[in-house]
């Protein structure tokens, strides 16, 4: 009733607003720009849009125009041409590391770590009492995995006379290697941090798993199939959209990783734990670098967008959606 | 059968809570050596519980350092922390009913850049940022890191986006219809509706913003202005540290904000990790 009844509500509506004009003359107009949906939609957005200009546009054309100078904050920039560029590939083995562990970072941690986050999504997706309990208790390392705190703690733990050699000691495998010392080691520890924090994707997935349909599994069963058979065929291409999802947010996050580094192993040892991050930081507000570190981040930006594009263009061929396959 | 099956339960809880011990583990040792004096924390490192609950750990770790105590750096952070979330969830809830329930020209672009900030690292803006913030001579106050979030935040527009689609759009033509400009559709009907996604977009600002490094690390060098997450890494230098004990006191008390929000709201921060994951 209400549908049908679209046409005579805007008249009612013009009506309404005929009448508004009849009663003040004088702020018809005003008003009636207000209300209109361009002017309103515009007025609602406005804050974004400014701070899109501000904080967002003029920074990143910015971050190009100095890329191609010499800057160092006191001085003028200096115009040089794709010097920066240049150097970066020819001439700076520590930028080659850099790109060699964040990328070797990103590739282990990521899908290592939605792989947790599924195994533990389909354990708790068995119903208990103690579900939502079991749920906070995997969840909580990922919301405070990124702290200083935490930071400070893994420092602690992977040290060479700290809790994990101990506890390896109970178990008899003695050890007193400082797992952040080493520089075979050093990357792991941050791994496993990451990794640890596989919260927020496990409850993302939980949440998947608890939309598909019941007969299904049913259906499948009734037909023979077991438990592996109804994972690989059903539940694993259903949950392709969110893998994706997952995928696309945590390799961005991988590249921007930079406090975990920053305090637990300051990019060693031997520039080994040098994240991406951590040396455009450096070049910026350690060397005052800033033209040379402005060439990074576009060329990160160059990066990301082509994994993601990589990525999106993948996903024709492995994320399903149902709608389409109809 | 009912045998097996009581074994199979307790099979699989015995799984769950073994693992879930291996999980917080860490947070447990860092929560119990915050009562341990150093020498116990290096010779029984594999022992979770303390001797004894030694409580001057606090006390000497409250102190902090340079003569600046940690309720200064705990105050700080509240100041950021709660500033900063009430601008971005605000304007957030502002640009997402624009998006949301309007139609207007150009649209359709603004929502494409709107998402595709949302990819954009920050180191690629953080250099032009800073130059200009220093410009304008706010390096060493908190202008740089609060008044940006008052011009809305992409992931936060997106969850409320999310969110006011949900609601049947029947109430704002019976508003309209009811003589509501556009203005006061938000305010009186949207506004109070989306009160769930708020309280999710203020939860997860709030534990951002609280846990925010890199931005105070390049904004802040006066100790009298550090938040609780500088303060602790300045507290835990290599050269500095002497007292292990002190610093996880502090560690401790540092993440009690954000656990006490994590047990009080869980389920509309649930709710809202799920609502970003699954209906983008």
């Amino acid at each position: 009733m209400t549908r049908k009844s679209q046409p005579k509500k805007s008249w009612l509506f013009l009506i309404i607003n005929w009448e508004e004009k009849l009663m003040n003359e004088k702020y018809s107009f005003f008003k009636r720009v207000l209300n209109s949906e361009n002017t309103s939609g515009y007025v609602f957005i406005l804050p974004w849009i400014l701070g899109f200009l501000i904080f967002t546009i003029i920074p990143i054309l910015s971050t190009l125009f100095l890329s191609f100078t010499k800057y160092d904050l006191l001085t003028s920039p200096r115009f040089i041409g794709f010097e920066n560029y240049i150097r970066m590939f020819t001439n700076d083995p520590k930028f080659i590391k850099s790109l060699k562990v964040t990328f070797f970072y990103v590739f282990v941690s990521v899908p290592l770590k939605l792989t947790f986050a599924l195994m533990i999504a389909l354990l708790l997706s068995y119903n208990s009492k103690l579900s939502p309990l079991y749920r906070a208790i995997y969840y909580i390392p990922s919301m405070m995995g990124g702290s200083v705190a935490i930071a400070v703690l893994w420092k602690r733990l992977f040290s060479s006379d700290g809790t994990i050699n101990a506890l390896l000691n109970l178990v008899s495998i003695h050890t007193d290697i400082s797992w952040i010392g080493n520089p075979k080691t050093a990357i792991w520890t941050l791994i496993i941090l990451a990794v640890w924090q596989f919260g927020s994707s496990m409850l993302i997935f939980l949440a998947g798993l608890k939309q598909i349909p019941v007969s299904y599994y049913e259906a499948a069963s009734i037909d023979g199939a077991n438990v592996f058979q109804r994972f690989f065929r059903i539940t694993l291409p259903l949950l392709t959209p969110i893998i994706f999802f997952n995928l696309v947010m945590q390799l961005i996050n991988g590249f921007m990783t930079f406090t975990q580094a920053f305090i637990i192993t300051e990019g060693g040892p031997l520039n080994n734990t040098l994240f991406y991050a951590l040396y455009l930081y450096q070049r910026g507000f350690q060397f005052f670098d800033m033209g040379y570190a402005c060439a990074m981040a576009w060329f990160m930006l160059i990066i990301i967008a082509i994994l993601t594009s990589l990525i999106f263009k993948s996903s024709n061929f492995w994320v399903y959606y149902e709608s389409k396959e109809e | 059968m009912k045998d097996r099956k009581k074994i199979k339960s307790i099979l699989y809880h015995l799984i769950v809570i073994t693992f879930s011990y291996v999980m917080i583990y860490p947070l447990l040792w860092m929560f119990f050596s915050s009562f341990k004096d150093n020498s116990e924390i290096f010779r029984y490192a594999h022992i979770l519980l303390p001797q004894r609950f030694n409580f001057e750990n606090f006390l000497i770790g409250w102190r902090g350092f340079g003569g600046i105590s940690f309720s200064v750096f705990f105050r700080n952070s509240f100041i950021l922390s709660i500033i900063g979330t009430l601008g971005a969830v605000l304007s957030s809830a502002l640009v997402a009913y624009g998006f949301s329930r309007n139609k207007f020209k150009g649209k359709k672009i603004w929502f494409g850049f709107m998402i595709a900030t949302m990819l954009l690292p920050y180191q690629v803006v953080m250099i032009p940022q800073y130059i200009m913030f220093n410009r304008f001579g706010w390096v060493n106050t908190f202008k740089p890191l609060l008044v940006p979030s008052f011009f809305g935040q992409p992931f936060f527009i997106f969850l409320i986006i999310q969110f006011i689609r949900g609601i049947p759009i029947e109430l704002d033509e019976a508003a309209k219809i009811d003589g509501c400009s556009k203005y006061s559709i938000f305010f009186k009907i949207i506004l109070p509706l989306i009160t769930p996604a708020l309280i999710t977009a203020t939860i997860l600002s709030f534990l951002w913003r609280w846990d925010d490094f890199l931005g105070p690390l390049i904004y802040l060098n006066r100790p009298t202005l550090y938040p609780v997450s500088l303060a602790l890494r300045m507290f835990a230098d290599p050269s500095a540290i002497s007292n292990w004990g002190a610093m996880f006191s502090m560690a401790t008390l540092s993440i009690i904000p954000g656990l006490l929000i994590f047990i009080f709201f869980q389920r509309y921060l649930i709710e809202g990790i799920i609502a970003t994951g699954i209906k983008g």
